[in-house]
């Protein structure tokens, strides 16, 4: 595991570097072009990076928290779900609890976000609370887990920044050069620019338009990788891959969409929010593979849940020999053998109807509702507004205290 | 000239020395963490186990026997909770499945799955299973790379003159313990 780790942190850190390359080029140019100096621009370019860095590094989490709308929740408010949370982080070996967040939206989702391991936190969406068992709980959440036990969260939150400044220097760089073409037409003419400064117009335009297409590869070639290996460790740590494979069956079959995630913040989720059905197997544009071919190579996973077996069930989906995990990872792995369903996901669904009682229960708790069960049964929930100091049931007509 | 090629042999040999040293103790820091966490749900399992038996009691006027050995089994482990990680292990498996029998029979039992209070320490007993199961695994993971650091060839060296011993496995041996039980209604 540790080893896999180290491999992911070096092909990772060229790819981030690629990135960078990417990011000065394309300043180096544009300052070439608007101030006829490449270092101004490179300058402009690293201000402009090093700014992003220091929001992500140090307001990151809570920015993509606070875009997604999530509510934090402790352990009183959903017993079932800091468990599960709190059983996968002695999975992983964490040292920390991660912060634990329930997005308020029917459609079935999941993400991580945090600087370090011990600054981490999952947030998940009502949806999925109400459609999963604990075996699938704990499949998503050991997915969670693996990417702040990877460190995938703090990668992807300087991969998006990285992806952010190119995209956001292209994009102010094309405006100028098509509505603020003329003042500098004005002053190329008294310096004599010539056919050097068409090349590097030329260069300049090309880079705008390819930059940020070239650095979006790059983040979905880190973030695909990263998907696969956040699959094998949650079934390493949870030792039932179909827990993990079935809930991805679910959250394939549903059709709403996510409203709160946002092209910046799709890798982050378990799976890609804006999907298409029946996407392609090759679609290389996408930040996650094929939930189809993930689920295939979980239920393949005969024998074992180590990341050899995870291996051996990728190339045997694919029929390649080149497996998805690294070698260093493999040769030092102990087999590990795979554990029963719990009775919850044997029976089938017996009590999904209490989960979503228990789900929805838990988000009034969460608007600040208070709850007041009437005598003859009736649950009353009383807005945070609600001033006076009794209601009725509207149900038996008698008279609640508040 | 020569004096400088072994003077350098010796500096880089105790460079080895304390960097496989310091391996060690990482590494056998880590499972005495690792057996810190089964610890801390071992004990919350004791203290769990009689807020159930007087829960149900109420309920379950016809299990008796089950009540108790489930209780038998939670003070045998108690007891043993000072002892080392095999033996342990032995009698922490009892009374897992002493506990997995008694969850059970409660489907027998409409009205206690009715009952709030037993629901709550339902699930939480269940997480305690889980985090007992996830703390084993991950001790008996550090164990391993520990035991390997402690057996092969420099560090085995280094181990033997420190004094690092091989730790105990905490293996589980009562069969069926991560299944559930079946229930039979005769």
């Amino acid at each position: 595991m540790w080893e896999q780790i180290r491999s992911n942190q070096t092909r990772s850190a060229i790819l981030v570097a690629g990135m960078g390359v990417l990011l000065l080029l394309v300043g180096y140019f544009l300052g070439l072009y608007f101030f006829d100096s490449g270092i101004g621009g490179l300058i402009m370019a690293l201000v402009v990076w090093g700014v992003m860095n220091l929001v992500a590094f140090f307001q990151g989490d809570n920015i993509l928290l606070g875009l997604s709308k999530g509510k934090k929740i402790s352990r009183d408010d959903y017993p079932r779900l800091y468990n599960v949370v709190e059983e996968l982080k002695i999975a992983s070996g964490l040292e920390k609890m991660p912060d634990i967040y329930i997005i308020d939206d029917p459609a079935l989702n999941a993400f991580a976000t945090g600087r370090d391991p011990n600054r981490a936190a999952v947030a998940i969406t009502s949806g999925l609370l109400q459609k999963l068992n604990r075996d699938e709980l704990q499949g998503v959440i050991g997915h969670e887990m693996a990417h702040i036990k990877n460190r995938d969260v703090l990668l992807m939150a300087i991969t998006a920044v990285l992806l952010g400044s190119i995209v956001i220097l292209a994009w102010y760089a094309t405006r100028i050069l098509f509505f603020g073409g003329m003042a500098r037409d004005r002053r190329s003419s008294s310096s004599g620019g010539g056919s050097g400064q068409l090349i590097i117009l030329a260069v300049a335009i090309v880079l705008m338009i390819l930059a940020p297409i070239m650095a979006q590869f790059i983040y979905f070639a880190i973030s695909r990788k990263r998907e696969y290996l956040a699959d094998a460790s949650s079934a390493l740590y949870t030792r039932y891959p179909e827990g993990l494979a079935s809930a991805l069956e679910k959250l394939a079959a549903s059709t709403s969409q996510l409203k709160s995630a946002n092209k910046a913040t799709a890798p982050m989720y378990i799976i890609n929010p804006f999907r298409k059905r029946g996407m392609a197997a090759s679609d290389l544009t996408s930040t996650h593979p094929p939930i189809s071919e993930r689920i295939r190579i979980l239920r393949s996973m005969a024998g074992g849940a180590s990341f050899a077996n995870y291996d051996q069930a990728y190339r045997q989906v694919h029929r390649s020999s080149a497996g998805v995990i690294a070698k260093s990872a493999l040769t030092t792995a102990e087999p590990v053998s795979l554990r029963a369903a719990t009775p919850e996901a044997r029976e089938g669904e017996p009590d999904h109807i209490q989960r979503a009682r228990d789900t929805s229960a838990v988000l009034w708790q969460l608007s600040n509702y208070r709850t007041i069960t009437c005598a003859c049964g009736t649950r009353l929930r009383i807005p945070p507004k609600f001033k006076q100091s009794k209601i009725k049931c509207p149900h038996c007509g008698r008279i609640n205290p508040v | 000239m020569a004096w400088y090629f072994i003077v350098g042999i010796v500096v880089v040999l105790i460079i080895i020395f304390i960097v496989t040293y310091n391996r060690l103790v990482r590494l056998r820091n880590q499972v005495r963490n690792a057996w810190a966490q089964i610890d801390v749900q071992l004990k919350r399992r004791y203290d769990l186990v009689p807020n159930l038996i007087e829960t149900v009691k109420g309920y379950m006027k016809h299990e008796r026997e089950t009540l108790e050995a489930v209780t038998k089994a939670r003070n045998l482990a108690q007891q043993a909770a000072s002892s080392g990680a095999g033996e342990r292990a032995k009698v922490e498996g009892e009374l897992s499945s002493a506990l997995a029998r008694l969850l059970a029979v409660v489907e027998r039992y409409p009205d206690l799955k009715a009952n709030q209070n037993f629901l709550a320490l339902q699930e939480e007993l269940t997480s305690t299973e889980n985090k007992i199961g996830f703390s084993r695994q991950f001790y008996n993971d550090s164990v391993l790379r520990y035991n390997n650091q402690t057996q092969v060839f420099p560090s085995n060296l280094v181990a033997s003159v420190t004094g690092f011993k091989a730790s105990e496995f905490f293996e589980v041996t009562v069969a069926e313990e991560r299944k559930a039980p079946t229930v039979s209604f005769t």
